[in-house]
């Protein structure tokens, strides 16, 4: 025997249903102002050892006043209670705070709704594939404290309460992907997405200075995929343009004032390269393309120093195709951009100045020159290396071309490009990416930021803008072969896997697929994409959705239900007893109702009485129920005649 | 014709029975008040997952939005084909609790967590049925004597996530005896002598003469309660005394003729109680109504139950 009173939840299932609340806050203390974390976790470790020993809970006029404390910080922290920081913080505090009042089955229930609240909004940071898996499981832990909380009685152990989560949401899952799929899409935003939604990516900026790129190579981060139509160009020329850099103060470049738009034309010589470019979303408004890009995708133009520019920054992961001709002849430089590609600081690296102005009096051209400086970088054992040493003072470059001689990508390319400049041949650096990474699996190269690259043009009468890569004179293998190959052992790049051999290689092959399909399908999946979908099946318009979505949704339901009442096969009730029921209920409508102990004998005596038309039926009906009912055999004859007659009787009016 | 037609077709589909097997047109499900508000949640974070494009935030909603759906199911399976028997009454004076027994199983062998049962107006009681079922007991006040019939009996589940309520309606064929409720200190002492200690006894036993402990039985005088054993053991026992058996009492109606029915048959249940105890045969005689003189527990047990079923249709 036992009995408790129900929908009070037991002690013991809270322990759970904190554990269950503290997984799915953890992730946001990495983002969250300290003190709200500190202040979470003391409400969280409050109220954790107040169940074991009675630790006074706050009274009841102090929550009112920290639930004023926290917001006054989260405004003092953010400047604003809205958006989607200050938002999640606030959340985060009012469940901290929820614990103190946590008392009946109410109480606990908004915790619940508050712990999957919190879950969603992680999403707002990151929608990578193990924030999803974290989140599933901690969507599992959620279930099973919501079980647990309703679940009354204390002699449940938690792990039944967790296989029964997973139970549900198994089983929940499928109707899910139909959900998924076939639910409208509508695209957003509903009103104004605050600054702060898109989250902190990194990538190239229009800036480039000592050590800006090198520090971007750390990144293992992915900046865009590429699939190829065809066969894909040899590493070596896989050149992905971004910002040109014209301007610089002798330390650092950047864009500065882009030149003005004009007709880009060029020569391309071969055959156009045709590709399909996945891009993450950084926040800028250039698109990369292979040098040099011959299409332009929508929403984009193409400026005249090569670079496509978008309309509005890429705040998504973009796809896009791509024509590109790797071997061209750019023409019709306008006097003004030459002008401006020959721009110098006046005073800055003297020695850099009057090495360029020594091979200036001895090149018979400008070709020569251009091969005497590359020369000069091989010649003078310059090492490429990730960690080179500061470049302090006015004149980094002549300190770098001199005296430390080893360096970066980027130092390469600002002191060739310097170099030329000083010579009198108009230059410009280029920074993007250069090269990239094969996935077997997927057919379709990775670029990742440390794939991050810059180089310089310099412009050649008759020839127009050529590419020189000063890196490639020093480190060959960077450009044939990638970053990782480049570079010693020692200095691998964290997260890479240059050292770690064949299987390791394949498993993160493996996993960019992964990922790669994860962004495509699962997070790009847009109302765009379900259009294309939907009409891809064969299904257009709304009305053809709403009815795939009715159709597979209860269809799943309908199986969902019998698989799980397979086993509840309720007995038809005794043939006997029904028929007779039936008889009970007719008389019934004729008011003639049988009371609660009223034998059957008894009641049929009393309905005879008031309804005399049918007095022989009822006595004959009631006797065959009596018969069959309370008698030792059941012939099957006698049966079916009080199944018949109690179908045909009907009750005359009294 | 004027007949209240809703209470007859409530009559007749909720039969009083012997068994009843919860089938599925006897269980009715809706979303619970917390359910709704988690409708509303899943509503937040969808239009939140429009506004921010977040194809996760969809999932997630979807996923919670199905778990819900499918929680239904279990609710409603739950409760669904549960077969309930009613079990045993015991009678109770008036003023007591009785306790109905009502015997629960599945006929799968499935086990039935957080199943909620209560009688209309009274607090519920939860049990987690194992596989082999359970029998539980759910008391219900008896005010007066008679046959207490207990009203509908709620059965209801929100088991696993309380978003969905099921629940089902049984009015099972059950009936307790209650006994009037023996009068106290101050009644009209019995024919016999009363129960004090001075003698006068119509069989002429004394009072003294101490035989041993029993447990203790509704109905006993606290009187004859062992303190210094309870003091010791923490159980109620009640002193015994024997006296020499010998001549008849006869407990009448008429001896309490300036009293009210229902004092009158307060009266006459405490000297049953009373009688029964001094250990002599004792007769019966109420209007229209005789009991022979005799004794012992099924004696005893007629008596009461001729006195809490006076002037209603005998039995």
């Amino acid at each position: 025997m036992s009995g408790a009173s129900p929908l009070t939840p037991s002690s013991r299932t809270t322990g759970w249903l904190l554990a269950a609340l503290a997984v799915a806050v953890l992730p946001h203390a990495s983002h969250l102002p300290l003190w709200a974390t500190g202040l979470t976790m003391a409400l969280f470790a409050w109220r954790a050892i107040a169940l074991r020993r009675p630790l006074p809970l706050p009274r009841k006029w102090l929550l009112p006043a920290l639930v004023i404390v926290s917001a006054v910080g989260v405004l003092a922290s953010y400047g604003t209670l809205f958006g989607r920081d200050a938002g999640v913080a606030l959340l985060t505090l009012m469940l901290g705070l929820k614990l103190m009042e946590m008392r009946g089955y109410r109480d606990r229930f908004i915790l619940i709704l508050l712990g999957y609240f919190l879950i969603i909004t992680h999403f707002l940071y990151s929608q990578r594939l193990w924030m999803g898996a974290y989140l599933f499981t901690a969507a599992l832990l959620m279930t099973a404290a919501l079980i647990g909380v309703n679940h009354p009685l204390p002699s449940r152990r938690f792990s039944q309460n967790l296989r029964l989560a997973g139970t549900l949401l198994a089983q929940a899952i499928p109707l899910m992907l139909v959900l998924f799929i076939l639910f409208p899409r509508i695209s957003g935003p509903l009103w104004r997405v605050p600054t702060d939604a898109g989250s902190g990516v990194s990538g190239l900026s229009d800036t480039m200075s000592p050590g800006s790129i090198s520090q971007l190579s750390l990144s293992n981060a992915v900046a865009f995929r590429v699939k190829f139509d065809g066969k894909p160009p040899p590493a070596k020329q896989l050149y992905w343009r971004g910002p040109v850099l014209w301007y610089t103060n002798g330390r650092s470049w950047r864009v500065g004032y882009p030149p003005p738009a004009r007709p880009v034309r060029y020569q391309g010589f071969g055959k156009a390269v045709k590709y399909q470019v996945i891009l993450e979303p950084d926040g800028r408004k250039w698109l990369f393309a292979l040098d040099l890009p011959a299409s332009v995708p929508t929403n984009a133009m193409l400026r005249p120093d090569y670079l496509l520019m978008r309309a509005a920054p890429v705040e998504r992961r973009l796809r896009y195709v791509m024509t590109s001709y790797l071997h061209y002849r750019t023409e019709g430089a306008t006097p003004a951009e030459l002008h401006r590609a020959l721009q110098l600081p006046p005073a800055a690296n003297p020695r850099t100045r009057r090495l360029a102005a020594a091979w200036r009096a001895e090149a018979p051209d400008n070709a020569v020159l251009v091969a005497q400086a590359l020369a000069y970088y091989r010649r003078h054992h310059f090492v490429y290396t990730l960690s080179p040493p500061a470049l302090p003072g006015p004149n980094p470059v002549d300190r770098f071309l001199f005296n430390s001689r080893r360096g970066f990508c980027e130092h390469f390319a600002a002191s060739f490009v310097t170099l030329m400049r000083a010579a009198g041949i108009p230059a410009r650096v280029v920074t993007g990416y250069q090269g990239g990474e094969y996935n077997p699996l997927g057919h379709y190269w990775v670029v990742r930021q440390s794939d991050a690259h810059a180089w310089a043009e310099v412009w050649l009468k008759g020839r127009g803008w050529v590419r020189e890569d000063p890196t490639a004179m020093v480190s060959p293998d960077r450009v044939e072969s990638g970053i990782q190959s480049a570079l010693p052992a020692a200095a691998a790049l964290p997260g890479g896997f240059g050292e770690g051999g064949a299987w390791l290689r394949d498993l993160r092959y493996g996993w960019d697929f992964i990922n790669g399909g994860w962004n495509l399908w699962v997070l790009g999946y847009s109302q765009q994409r379900q259009l294309q979908l939907l009409a891809r099946l064969g299904l257009s318009g709304w009305a053809e959705m709403a009815l795939a979505l009715f159709a597979g949704g209860g269809g799943l339901l309908l199986l969902t239900a019998a698989f799980l009442l397979r086993g509840r096969r309720w007995r038809r009730a005794d043939p006997v007893t029904a028929a007779y029921r039936r008889f009970c209920i007719r008389l019934a409508r004729a008011a003639v109702v049988r009371g609660p102990s009223e034998g059957p004998l008894d009641f049929a005596r009393r309905a005879a009485r008031r309804l005399p038309a049918a007095a022989s039926e009822i006595h004959r009906i009631s006797a065959l129920y009596t018969m069959l009912r309370y008698g030792r055999t059941r012939p099957l004859a006698q049966v079916a005649e009080l199944r018949r007659r109690a179908r045909r009787f009907s009750a005359p009016s009294a | 014709m004027a007949f209240r037609p809703f209470q007859a077709w409530l009559e007749a589909r909720l039969p009083r029975g012997s068994e009843m097997t919860l089938g599925h047109r006897t269980v009715y499900i809706l979303p619970t008040r917390h359910g709704l508000m988690f409708g509303v949640m899943l509503a937040v974070m969808w239009v939140g997952s429009i506004n921010y494009s977040l194809s996760l935030g969809f999932a997630f909603t979807f996923l919670l939005g199905s778990l819900a759906i499918v929680s239904i199911f279990h609710t409603y399976r739950n409760l669904v084909g549960l077969t309930l028997r009613p079990g045993k009454v015991e009678p109770v004076f008036s003023g007591q609790m009785a306790v109905f027994h009502i015997c629960l199983h599945s006929r799968e062998g499935a086990s039935r967590p957080a199943l909620v049962l209560q009688w209309e107006g009274r607090p519920p009681v939860a049990v987690d049925l194992p596989p082999a079922g359970e029998c539980l007991a759910l008391p219900l006040p008896a005010p007066q004597r008679g046959l207490l019939r207990p009203g509908r009996l709620h059965l209801f589940t929100q088991f696993p996530l309380g978003l969905f309520r099921a629940w089902a309606w049984a009015a099972p064929d059950m009936a307790c005896l209650v006994y009037p409720q023996p009068a106290g200190e101050g009644a009209p002492p019995p024919p016999f002598g009363g129960e004090t200690d001075a003698g006068g006894r119509p069989d002429g036993a004394g009072r003294d003469d101490f035989s041993g402990l029993r447990g203790y039985r509704p109905g006993d005088s606290p009187r004859h309660v062992a303190w210094k054993a309870v003091a010791r053991d923490d159980t109620l026992l009640i002193k015994e005394f024997s006296g020499e058996r010998g001549g008849v009492a006869w407990l009448e109606w008429t001896q309490l003729a300036p009293f009210d029915t229902e004092t009158r048959l307060s009266c006459l249940a405490r000297w049953v109680i009373d009688a029964e105890r001094a250990g002599g045969d004792y007769g019966l005689r109420l209007p229209g109504q005789e009991i022979a003189p005799a004794s012992g527990e099924r004696h005893r047990e007629r008596c009461l139950a001729a006195l809490a079923l006076f002037g209603e249709r005998a039995q």
